[in-house]
C-alpha cells in the first residue's frame, strides 16, 4: 500500500481519511496496468484434455491436500479441492452425444473482484499473476465468495477457526521458476504454462491454424477485464457451462465509480451542513432552554 | 425518569417465560457457534456464504438504526426543534441498534477474535473497509450523543457542558458517517452484477439504500414511540409522529418514483410482471412495504390515528427489511439454485438480539432520563 498507516493517523478526521483513501486508490490502479504483460498464466485447451485427472492429483500433492474420492462428473471445488476436471456430456448438431472435460480452478483475474472487496487485504494479485491469500489477515467475512464472478473461493465451514481456500497458482513454485503443478503434470498438453501475453498469441495461432476445429474465442482474454487462466475449446463455451454474459471491464471499476465520489461527498456535506448549522443560528436561550417559539418548527410547516 | 410498577399478570408471566427460554436457546446457540464453528450451527455453505445474520442482523439492523441520524439531523442541523422530544429515544434506539449490529457481525465472521483487523489492516479499495470504519466511528458518535442522558442522571454538569459544546460537530459527523455507510451497504453489491436480478441491480444501489434508510428511520421512530408510550403509560407525541408520517410519505414517494424510473429506463420492468417468485418478492418489498404505507400515510385520518400510524410504520419497516433480505439472501436463491433457509440456531440468535435490544431499551428508559429533554 502506497500510504503508510502513520501518515493516515497524522491526517486524522474523516475528511482526511476519505481523501487519503482516494489517493491510494489511484496509485493502485496505475500499478496494476504496468505489470499485466509480464504476468504468468495458463492456457487450457479443452480439445486436448483426455479427462485423466492427473492435474487434480498433482494439485493435491503440491498443496498437501488429502486425496478425496469424488467420482468423475461429480467433483467440485471445495476447501480441500482447488481444481477438478468437470465432465460434460453435450449433444452435437448431428445428434451424437460427446464428452468434454473442463478443468476448473481459480481464474486468477487481472483485476480480481475478491482482492478489491477484501476489507483487510487478505487477497492480493501478485506481480507474477497469482491471486494470493494471506490467511493471517482474513477475518472470515466471506465477501470474496459472494463477489467472485466465477464462484471460486471456498470456506472451511467445519472448522472453528476457518480460512478461505482456493488455488494459489502454485506461487511458491512460480517464484522458483517452476510451472504450476497441474500444468507440469498434464500428459496430453492440455495445460500450457507461460507468460500470459505469449499464451494469448499461442491461442490465437492455434485458432488460425485450425479454424474449423476451434471455436473462435479465447475465454479469459476479456472476461471481467481478463484472467490469467485462458481457455480454448472445440465446442461452444456456453455448452460447457461457461458464463458468456460477464462484463468485459474489471468488476472493481463499478465499485470505484462510487468510492471515488466519496471524498467530494464528505467534503460537500461537511461544508453545507457546517455552514447551515452556523448560519441558522441558535434556538436556545441563555439558560440552555429551548425557545417556546422554535418548538413549533417541524418538517410540516 | 419513569417509575412504574409492572404487575405480574398471566400475560407478563408467560411472556417472561417465553423470553427466558428464547434467551437460553440463544445463549446456547452463540456458545455452540463459537465452539463448533459456522458449519455445524448455521445453514451457510459454499453456495450461500451470507445468510440471516448478514441479511437481517447486519444489513437490516443498520437501516433500522437510521432514526438516530434522521432525527438528530432534523433537530440540530435543520432546526426542527419540534422533534426534540423524540430525539433521545431515537438516539438510544440507534445506539443499541449499532451495538447489536456489531455483536451480530462478530458472531457471523469466521474468526470473531480478528474483528479488530480492519482497524490496522487496510485495503482502501474495499467498500466493506469503509463500512467497517463508518460503523466504528458512528457507534462512538452515538455513544457521545447519548452521553448527556447518563451525565444528567449522575449530575456530572462539567462533562455535560463539554458534550453540549461539541454536540453540533457530533451531529454533523453522525450525518456524514451515516450517509456514507448506509449508502455503501448498497454499494457492496455493485461488484456482483451477474448475481443480482436487474430489478435490483443498478448503479444507483447506494442512493436507494440511503433513501430507504431515511424512510425506515422515520418508521422506526414512530414504532418505538408508539411502543414506549404503551409500556411507560406516557402520552403519545401525536403531532410529532403524524408529522414524521407526513415526512415519510414524501420520502417514500420520491423513493418509489426513482426506483421505478430506474427500473424502467434499464428495461427491467418486464421482470416485475413475470409469474416468478422473484417478481413476488419484488412486489412484497415495493408494493406492500413502500407503496401501501405511502398511500396509507397520505391520508390525514391514518396520520392522526395511533394505530394507523403504527401499522403504516410497521409496513415501512417490513419493506426495508425485505429490500435488504432480497439483496443479501433471495437474489442468491435465484442465482445459485440453492434455497438457503436459516437454521434454528441462526433464528434463535437473531431473535435473542432483537428482543435483547427491546429489553435493554426498556431498562435504560426506566433508569435514565430518556424521555426528558433539554439541550
Amino acid at each position: 500500500m502506497a500510504v503508510s498507516r502513520r501518515e493516515f493517523l497524522k491526517l486524522g478526521g474523516s475528511v482526511g481519511m476519505a481523501l487519503a483513501l482516494a489517493g491510494a486508490l489511484e496509485q493502485e490502479s496505475v500499478q496494476a496496468e504496468a505489470t499485466t504483460s509480464d504476468q504468468f498464466g495458463v492456457l487450457i485447451d479443452i480439445s486436448r484434455c483426455i479427462g485423466c485427472r492427473t492435474c487434480e492429483l498433482a494439485c493435491k500433492q503440491a498443496n498437501h491436500l488429502p486425496p478425496d474420492s469424488q467420482p468423475a462428473g461429480q467433483a467440485k471445488l471445495g476447501a480441500r479441492t482447488f481444481t477438478y476436471v468437470d465432465k460434460r456430456q453435450i449433444t452435437q448438431d448431428d445428434g451424437k452425444p460427446i464428452t468434454r472435460f473442463v478443468k476448473r480452478q481459480c481464474m486468477h483475474c487481472i483485476d480480481p473482484a475478491c482482492a478489491s472487496v477484501c476489507p483487510v487485504g487478505a487477497l492480493q494479485k501478485s506481480d507474477i499473476g497469482a491471486v494470493i491469500y494471506h490467511d493471517d489477515r482474513c477475518i472470515g467475512c466471506r465477501y470474496c465468495m459472494t463477489a467472485c464472478p466465477f464462484d471460486v473461493p471456498r470456506y472451511e465451514w467445519e472448522s472453528s477457526a476457518p480460512l478461505i481456500r482456493k488455488c494459489q497458482f502454485c506461487f511458491g513454485r512460480l517464484e522458483q521458476g517452476q510451472p504450476t503443478a497441474c500444468s507440469a503434470a498434464c500428459p496430453s498438453g492440455a495445460i500450457k504454462f507461460g507468460k500470459r501475453s505469449e499464451l494469448l498469441a499461442e491461442a490465437a495461432a492455434r485458432i488460425k491454424e485450425n479454424p474449423e476445429k476451434y471455436v473462435d474465442y479465447i475465454y479469459g482474454k476479456d472476461e471481467v477485464g481478463g484472467t490469467s487462466v485462458l481457455y480454448l475449446s472445440n465446442v461452444p463455451f456456453e455448452e460447457l457451462g461457461f458464463r458468456m454474459d460477464l462484463p468485459k471491464e474489471p468488476l472493481p471499476q463499478r465499485t470505484h465509480a462510487v468510492m471515488s465520489k466519496l471524498p467530494s461527498l464528505v467534503l460537500g456535506l461537511a461544508v453545507v451542513l457546517g455552514a447551515g448549522t452556523v448560519l441558522s443560528g441558535r434556538t436556545t436561550n441563555g439558560n440552555g432552554q429551548v425557545d417556546e417559539e422554535s418548538l413549533q418548527g417541524g418538517w410540516r410547516k | 425518569m419513569i417509575v412504574s410498577r409492572a404487575k405480574l399478570t398471566p400475560t407478563v408471566l408467560i411472556g417472561g417465560g417465553v423470553l427466558a427460554l428464547l434467551w437460553a436457546g440463544g445463549a446456547l446457540s452463540i456458545l455452540l457457534r463459537l465452539i463448533l464453528g459456522l458449519g455445524a450451527t448455521t445453514n451457510l455453505n459454499d453456495a450461500t456464504p451470507w445468510g440471516l445474520w448478514i441479511g437481517f442482523d447486519v444489513m437490516s439492523g443498520v437501516a433500522l438504526a437510521a432514526g438516530g441520524f434522521v432525527i438528530a439531523g432534523s433537530v440540530y442541523l435543520f432546526r426542527r426543534e419540534k422533534y426534540r422530544p423524540v430525539l433521545r429515544p431515537a438516539i438510544l434506539t440507534a445506539f443499541l441498534g449499532y451495538l447489536l449490529v456489531i455483536f451480530g457481525l462478530v458472531l457471523d465472521i469466521g474468526q470473531p477474535w480478528r474483528i479488530w483487523h480492519p482497524i490496522v489492516m487496510w485495503n482502501p479499495r474495499s467498500v466493506l473497509l469503509e463500512v467497517a470504519w463508518c460503523v466504528m466511528l458512528y457507534t462512538t458518535v452515538l455513544a457521545l450523543e447519548f452521553s448527556p442522558v447518563v451525565l444528567e442522571r449522575f449530575k456530572l454538569h462539567k462533562l455535560l457542558k463539554v458534550v453540549h459544546v461539541i454536540t453540533p460537530v457530533l451531529v454533523i459527523a453522525g450525518v456524514i458517517l451515516s450517509t456514507l455507510h448506509q449508502s455503501s451497504l448498497g454499494s457492496l453489491f455493485l461488484i456482483m452484477p451477474e448475481k443480482i436480478n436487474p430489478l435490483w441491480y443498478t448503479p444507483l444501489l447506494p442512493v436507494f439504500f440511503f433513501i430507504s434508510a431515511v424512510g425506515v428511520g422515520l418508521g422506526m421512530v414512530i414504532v418505538e414511540s408508539s411502543l414506549s408510550c404503551r409500556a411507560f403509560h406516557r402520552g403519545l407525541e401525536m403531532t410529532i409522529l403524524s408529522d414524521l408520517g407526513w415526512a415519510a410519505v414524501w420520502v417514500l414517494a420520491g423513493y418509489i418514483v426513482l426506483r421505478f424510473a430506474d427500473i424502467t429506463l434499464r428495461g427491467a420492468l418486464v421482470n416485475a410482471f413475470r409469474p416468478t417468485f422473484t417478481a413476488f418478492l419484488f412486489w412484497l418489498e415495493i408494493g406492500v412495504g413502500a407503496i401501501l404505507p405511502m398511500l396509507l400515510l397520505a391520508r390525514r385520518s391514518v396520520r392522526f390515528s395511533a394505530s394507523g400510524l403504527f401499522r403504516s410504520a410497521l409496513l415501512i419497516i417490513f419493506g426495508v427489511v425485505m429490500y435488504r433480505l432480497n439483496m443479501a439472501i433471495f437474489n442468491f436463491w435465484a442465482y445459485t439454485g440453492h434455497y438457503y433457509v436459516p437454521s434454528l440456531m441462526e433464528v434463535l440468535v437473531t431473535l435473542t438480539l432483537v428482543t435483547g435490544g427491546v429489553v435493554a431499551f426498556g431498562v435504560i428508559a426506566r433508569f435514565f432520563p430518556v424521555f426528558e429533554y433539554s439541550e
